[in-house]
């Protein structure tokens, strides 16, 4: 479980998050969805311990995020960004490798071998594994760093905007790989998307920020409606039912 | 078809070993004895200097993730050379060549090393951007102490400015051997630290964000790392003056040469590099053209044209 407990950042004068108290359960896919500016990277961001809070606590399964050992805390919880840039010449396998530097400080054994294995089938890299990161295309270089992450078999997986640079197959891709690892693995995947049928169609539990603060949060079916859409994005929507799932339009 | 790392380090390896070689044996007449002290202490300086300076090129790029930077830009070498300035002025130049130059260096070392630690406190407070304001702040305060030490040596005593000079010209063959062997020290011991905390340098390469996410305390490396380097650029500076481009050409001809961005194969080979491109160049000043140059122009002229051919070629990314 993750409880945010009245977290606030600012910059300057710019309060970007302003005293969210939120919880995360345990298991499934949770998407946070809003606005441009919102504050859900950066509130992401906190959770991962990359920036620190002005004010306010994160807990994760009970150890406090400011206070334990950034060890202890890779092997529980693991944070991918939007971009990333990076100046080592390295091939696929050796970032994938760097899954398990929590567990193995540099020295895999064979067990993180395995890891190491699974997680390139898993994305389908296996055949490119030994090509480096410079040499592919964005997409899959996406799925390199999201291979590497699961290599890192963390309880938490936090993505921060995973389906940028994917074309449509990967990007499904993408969100059933995700689905499928909180579902098969009881692992817990926070996600920050912009795409709001990608969050109806895959996530269990939506959280919607707006201005810095907790706004709203529930199933798809709560948050999926046309008058709550509209009162996020400030755009008109309308909400279908398509084979089961709820579909926004919002194009014209 | 790719390269191994591992036979690449032993063809460096033995080039090395030859360049050495060479550097005791070619022309030697008279005594041995005089020859292997008087060349063995240059050769024990050189790669020394050689092996200080390519260590910290690459864990300064490594923790500022820029293959284009060198300690320098910290003002690192600025502030050895103010220090060098207002030592001479204030205690004038005779005190100080009385003085035990190992004591002496000690001091520095010191300095050196409260001041990266200062900068350090001051300005990593955690904020995002943070190691980019201390590199702002280094290139700045590197200005200072430029600017200070080129004023103080208008005013300093003439006498006492041409022994300045002498201290401050990066030279490979007034190498002070008094200071070799507590150089060795220092050199051995912030090895055995980069040895211990080695395991983290890859992963500090992937970048602030990737590595803390790896569990890797990235404040606290950094400045460790950063103290190392100080104690690094010290050791060389005091050895044989600043010499700082010479680090990016060997960091950088490793980063090319390696198929792996791996440390523990990068490091020993820009090592190796330095200590080639030092041993063989001193060796062809001496021997090819008779000391009528210097060291530090020819590894600069070629160091030059090797960056414009790279850069040309678009290998430098």
């Amino acid at each position: 479980m993750i409880e945010i407990r009245d977290v606030s950042k600012t910059y300057g004068s710019t309060v970007v998050v302003d005293g969210v108290s939120l919880t995360l359960p345990k298991g499934g896919l949770t998407a946070i969805i809003g606005p441009n500016g919102a504050g859900k990277s950066t509130l992401l961001s906190m959770v991962a311990r990359l920036l620190p809070m002005d004010s306010g606590q994160v807990m994760v399964d009970g150890l406090d995020v400011a206070r334990t050992p950034g060890d202890a805390l890779a092997r529980r919880l693991a944070f991918l960004r939007q971009d990333n840039h990076m100046v080592a010449r390295l091939t696929v396998r050796d970032l994938v490798t760097f899954g398990r530097y929590p567990y193995s400080r540099g020295r895999p054994t064979r067990e993180d071998q395995g890891h190491v294995e699974r997680a390139l089938g898993y994305l389908g890299l296996s055949d490119l594994s030994e090509r480096y990161l410079d040499e592919l295309s964005g997409g899959q270089r996406q799925r390199a760093f999201v291979a590497m992450v699961l290599c890192q078999d963390t309880d938490y997986m936090l993505f921060d905007e995973p389906l940028n640079n994917l074309d449509i197959r990967h990007a499904v891709g993408m969100m059933k790989l995700l689905k499928g690892a909180a579902k098969d693995f009881a692992k817990t995947v926070v996600v920050v998307l912009h795409d709001i049928n990608f969050a109806s169609c895959y996530a269990d539990h939506i959280v919607v920020m707006r201005d810095g603060k907790l706004f709203l949060q529930g199933t798809p079916d709560d948050i999926v409606r046309p008058e709550i859409l509209s009162s996020i994005y400030a755009t008109d929507f309308a909400v279908h039912d398509l084979d089961g799932h709820r579909i926004a339009t919002y194009f014209t | 078809m790719r390269r191994n790392p591992l036979a690449i380090l032993a063809i460096l390896a033995l080039i090395a070993l030859a360049a050495a070689i060479g550097f005791m044996t070619i022309g030697a007449r008279g005594s041995w004895s005089f020859i292997l002290s008087f060349r063995g202490t240059k050769l024990l300086g050189m790669v020394l200097v050689g092996y200080a300076i390519a260590l910290s090129t690459v864990l300064f790029q490594t923790i500022t993730n820029n293959r284009i930077l060198t300690p320098s830009i910290m003002g690192f070498d600025a502030l050895y050379g103010l220090l060098q300035t207002l030592l001479v002025l204030v205690f004038g130049a005779a005190f100080i060549s009385g003085l035990d130059a190992r004591l002496l260096f000690l001091i520095e070392v010191t300095v050196m090393m409260g001041f990266s630690l200062i900068l350090f406190r001051l300005l990593f407070s955690g904020a995002l951007k943070s190691l980019h304001l201390l590199m702002l702040a280094g290139v700045v305060l590197g200005i200072l102490f430029r600017s200070l030490s080129g004023f103080l040596q208008r005013i300093i005593d003439p006498n006492d400015f041409l022994v300045l000079q002498d201290r401050l010209f990066a030279s490979f063959n007034s190498i002070d051997s008094q200071l070799l062997g507590v150089s060795f020290l220092l050199v051995g011991l912030v090895s055995a630290i980069a040895w211990r905390i080695g395991h983290s340098f890859d992963v500090m390469a992937l970048g602030r964000e990737t590595a803390i996410s790896l569990g890797v305390d990235h404040q606290r490396q950094t400045l460790v790392i950063l103290l190392l380097v100080s104690v690094l650029v010290c050791v060389s500076t005091a050895l044989v003056g600043p010499a700082t481009f010479f680090g990016l050409l060997v960091a950088n001809l490793a980063y090319i040469i390696m198929p792996t961005a791996k440390h523990r194969h990068v490091i020993p080979a820009a090592c190796l590099l330095a200590i080639i491109t030092l041993v063989g160049g001193q060796t062809l000043l001496e021997r090819v053209f008779a000391f009528n140059t210097a060291l530090s122009i020819i590894i600069e002229f070629a160091g030059g044209l090797f960056f414009i051919l790279f850069l040309l070629r678009g290998a430098i990314r």
